[in-house]
């Protein structure tokens, strides 16, 4: 019955001319001249969105997905800040659905968290959210049930402030990036089940060794002692996914227009399950305006690091009457994704090759070398590089740390990495976004924290088993507290030779990053680099029951998770 | 109700924080140091506060949903690392090592096969079903029993065993076994892949038995009674899928070599292997 419905719709749009191609919101579409309003987008105060199935089309293959008004990515909302909003969400699949407002700030029983905020939207219901929109800035939505956003449930959201925008443009784009797989989500959980490392397909090799790449030969067995692959960078690779922006892989190039000249804003969004992209346009630098919809005083990068759930506003001034490339490569380098910026439709600029891939280092295992030390000519010279010395597993410098099998390694000695260029863009000769050049524009008041909360980041990539502390989140796992309008700095403490994109729902914090307080960046979701740490301070103002997760969605889904209780 | 649910979202609404200009040039002069007084964290609170505005019924229902995703994962597999033909003196035969388990993280339950064929019928072939319990990272305690069959007197077995990823990538796995007759053997086995290229895997192996007595209707003599090594090269069409070239030798000694003479059997042989690895 369920699959006769199912096959019912899927006959219905293939009978429509339309469904020979895939099906986008007009904004998504192949040549988009930006600015849209009226039908490019949702706006108003009561906005009605169906979930549903369709068939979905890149390069030259057809999948199922997981539809908002039958398009995939789902259509962009438009908001001003100020209004209220009631969002009609109908569910036409036949299994629960529920849609999260990520990064907006909304009663908890509005925040679409199944198990958490609502019971969800069962099969043939209409849920009815409806919340004050009390900011402005770039956001996103998205399924946050049974894996639906890896399968396109997600799309855009953009508020506009109430007063004058202070970030000046003549035209805008929305560019949305995700990972698709013609094997469906549980599928690929289940391989990285069977096997940890499956999608990898850049381990190093005795090939690699006998021509000087990679490590060296002492290296590669002082990391095989501890059963530690440099190479583990991304759980799921290109060797499943196809890369998208707006829902177009590189031969179908989504086109941005501009007239040379202009400032056109760029507003990135990662909606990947399990993807961080590095984005560069080569031959245009890119002035970072907004973080995760928060303005930030700009600054003028070449590349930077965009972790899935972060948003980046950018803004880039083209003066060549020629095509620019948009290129979101995957951090473990195993594909990339082009889009076109270009004056007219149909140009298209150069494709760059994949660069190396990238190797962890001692630092990404929690083994921080590279601290200031003070020359101390009177002590022995202890050969501190002496890394089987250096416990792996010391739980007594982790006390809430779990002891189970579900944790196969401490980061002994786990960097401040607040401050470091993110994951492979160590080395490369342009100007890259570290967190530390983020400050906000509009200071605020920032008390000083009244308390401390650390959680490790924990895992074990042979049984594919992720974890806040040791715990994947069960019945019995403690909430984590907060006094309403308390005051907190969370550490977060990188265990994992994996970035963890870590998202606090209902909040908004702020990256401790050397800014002067009051000038500290808000995000919603900050990525964790592996084998470090770094502090976030958050002030608990929204009553209610929350979600913080990893954004990783197979770690969120096997247990890196925990339910955040405000109470007053 | 809908008024209500408003009233509740404004109730619970804070100032905006992101785009608030109010405070423009108010801020804190000094250093963000982490706070040195600590105070208490507030007491765990047990009720959910989407029970006030959801039915409470549906809310349950939903959670139980979400920590059965969270607190473990369910998969299975079925992997065949060996099922190869033996080729040596003309007396060909199929052999195949394997294991398929279901269940969670950290306990699952497992079946372990191997044996070898010749000329249609099995020569020697065991199943064990076991229940494996992580006790490391990177280890598993396995509890069971075994059940021979093929040529000879039949043997049930009880088991225990580790499976363990050693230091360097170096499967191991080591198991004792008490016979219904009262014989006690164990078995040691040692694999390590080593990747030429990422599709080119070249697999020595190693295997030790052992049997703490003689058992002369098996042919077993006690001490290391067998040894076998191997050499295979793989080409992973994809990880999950690779067929296989390479040498097997296994040689008995000891008494178990003595009863293997005078049986009129060889105690060494040397094959070359083709089969198939894989996975599902």
């Amino acid at each position: 019955m369920n699959h006769l419905s199912f096959d019912r719709r899927t006959l219905l749009r293939a009978a429509s001319a339309s469904a020979l191609l895939p099906l986008f919101p007009a904004w998504a579409q192949s040549v988009s001249h930006g600015r849209g309003t009226g039908v490019d987008t949702l706006s108003g105060d009561d906005i009605r969105l169906t979930v549903g199935h369709a068939s979905f089309t890149t390069g030259g293959k057809t999948g199922h997905a997981f539809t908002v008004n039958g398009t995939v990515p789902a259509p962009l909302i438009r908001l001003k800040e100020g209004q209220t909003v009631r969002l009609h969400v109908t569910n036409t699949l036949d299994e629960d659905t529920s849609i999260h407002w990520h990064g907006l700030l909304v009663p908890f029983q509005f925040d679409g968290v199944p198990g958490v905020s609502f019971p969800g939207i069962r099969a043939g219901e209409t849920f009815t959210y409806e919340f004050p929109i009390r900011q402005a800035g770039t956001y996103w939505y998205h399924s946050h049930s049974n894996m639906q956003e890896a399968m396109g449930q997600f799309g855009p959201i953009i508020i506009d402030p109430a007063g004058a925008d202070p970030v000046a443009y003549d035209r805008e784009h929305v560019l949305i990036l995700s990972d698709w797989s013609f094997i469906h989500p549980h599928k690929l959980m289940t391989r990285l089940k069977q096997a940890g490392g499956y999608f990898n397909r850049q381990k190093q090799t005795v090939g690699g060794l006998l021509s000087g790449k990679d490590q060296s030969l002492k290296e590669r067995l002082e990391w095989a002692q501890m059963n530690m692959d440099p190479t583990d960078i991304s759980d799921v690779t290109a060797s499943v996914y196809r890369y998208l922006i707006n829902g177009h892989g590189t031969q179908e190039n989504w086109t941005g227009l501009f007239k040379a000249g202009e400032r056109v804003r760029l507003r990135i969004i990662n909606a990947s399950a399990m993807t961080n992209f590095n984005l560069r346009i080569p031959g245009l630098a890119m002035t970072v305006v907004q973080a995760d919809g928060v303005n930030v005083k700009p600054v003028e990068v070449d590349e930077f690091q965009i972790a899935i759930a972060e948003t980046y506003d950018v803004v880039v001034t083209p003066t060549e009457d020629s095509a620019y490339s948009v290129i979101a490569e995957a951090i473990d380098r195993s594909g990339l994704v082009r889009a076109t910026l270009a004056p007219r439709a149909g140009m298209t600029g150069e494709v760059p090759q994949l660069r190396e891939r990238p190797l962890l280092t001692m630092r990404d295992m929690g083994m921080d070398h590279s601290m200031p030390m003070e020359l101390d000519l009177s002590k022995p010279d202890v050969p501190i590089m002496d890394h089987s010395a250096m416990n792996m597993r010391d739980f007594s410098g982790a006390p809430q740390v779990k002891k189970n099998a579900g944790v196969a390694s401490l980061s002994p000695m786990p960097a401040e990495r607040i401050g470091d260029a993110p994951t492979g863009l160590e080395d490369v000769d342009h100007r890259v976004l570290r967190y530390t050049d983020l400050k906000a524009l509009n200071a605020y008041d920032a008390p000083a924290p009244t308390r401390t909360i650390q959680m490790h980041l924990t895992a074990n990539m042979e049984r594919y088993m992720w974890s806040f502390d040791g715990e994947r989140m069960s019945e019995r796992t403690e909430p984590i507290m907060f006094r309403h309008n308390e005051r907190v700095r969370i550490t977060l403490i990188n265990d994992t030779m994996m970035p963890h994109p870590i998202h606090i729902h209902g909040h908004f914090f702020e990256l401790v990053n050397g800014a002067a307080p009051g000038e500290q960046p808000w995000k919603h979701t900050v990525n964790v680099l592996p084998g470090g740490k770094l502090s976030l301070d958050m002030t608990a103002d929204a009553l209610g029951d929350w979600a913080m997760h990893c954004h990783m969605m197979f770690h969120m889904d096997t247990g890196m998770f925990r339910i955040i209780k405000v109470r007053h | 109700m809908r008024a209500l649910i408003l009233a509740t979202a404004l109730l619970v609404s804070v100032p905006a924080l992101a785009q608030d200009h109010s405070h423009m040039g108010h801020a804190m002069p000094a250093a963000p140091a982490a706070p040195d007084t600590q105070t208490a964290p507030p007491p765990v609170a047990t009720d959910w506060a989407a029970d006030a505005l959801h039915d409470p019924k549906a809310m349950a229902e939903a959670r139980a949903a979400l920590f059965r995703a969270t607190r473990d994962s369910r998969a299975s597999l079925v992997r065949l690392d060996q099922l190869e033909w033996r080729m040596h003196d003309g007396k060909d035969g199929l052999a195949w090592q394997g294991r398929a388990w279901t269940g969670g993280d950290l306990d699952r339950f497992l079946l372990r096969s191997e044996g070898a064929m010749e000329g249609g019928t099995v020569e020697h072939g065991e199943v064990r079903a076991l229940w494996s319990h992580a006790i490391g990272p990177y280890a598993n305690l396995e509890t069971g029993v075994r059940q021979d069959f093929g040529h000879g007197p039949s043997r049930t077995h009880a088991t225990l065993g580790v499976d363990a990823m050693l230091p360097y990538w170096i499967e191991a796995e080591g198991a004792v076994f008490l016979s219904h007759k009262g014989d006690v053997t164990a078995r040691v086995e040692l694999t390590h892949d080593m990747r030429l290229t990422n599709r080119l895997i070249l697999q020595p192996r190693l295997e030790a038995d052992l049997s703490a007595q003689d058992v002369p209707e098996l042919g077993l003599g006690s001490g290391i009674s067998e040894m076998s090594g191997g050499l295979r090269l793989r080409y992973a069409i994809k990880p999950r899928f690779a067929p296989y070239v390479g040498v097997h030798r296994e040689r008995k000694f000891g008494d178990t070599a003595r009863f293997a003479r005078a049986a009129g059997e060889g105690t060494a042989a040397t094959s070359f292997v083709a089969g198939m690895f894989f996975f599902f």
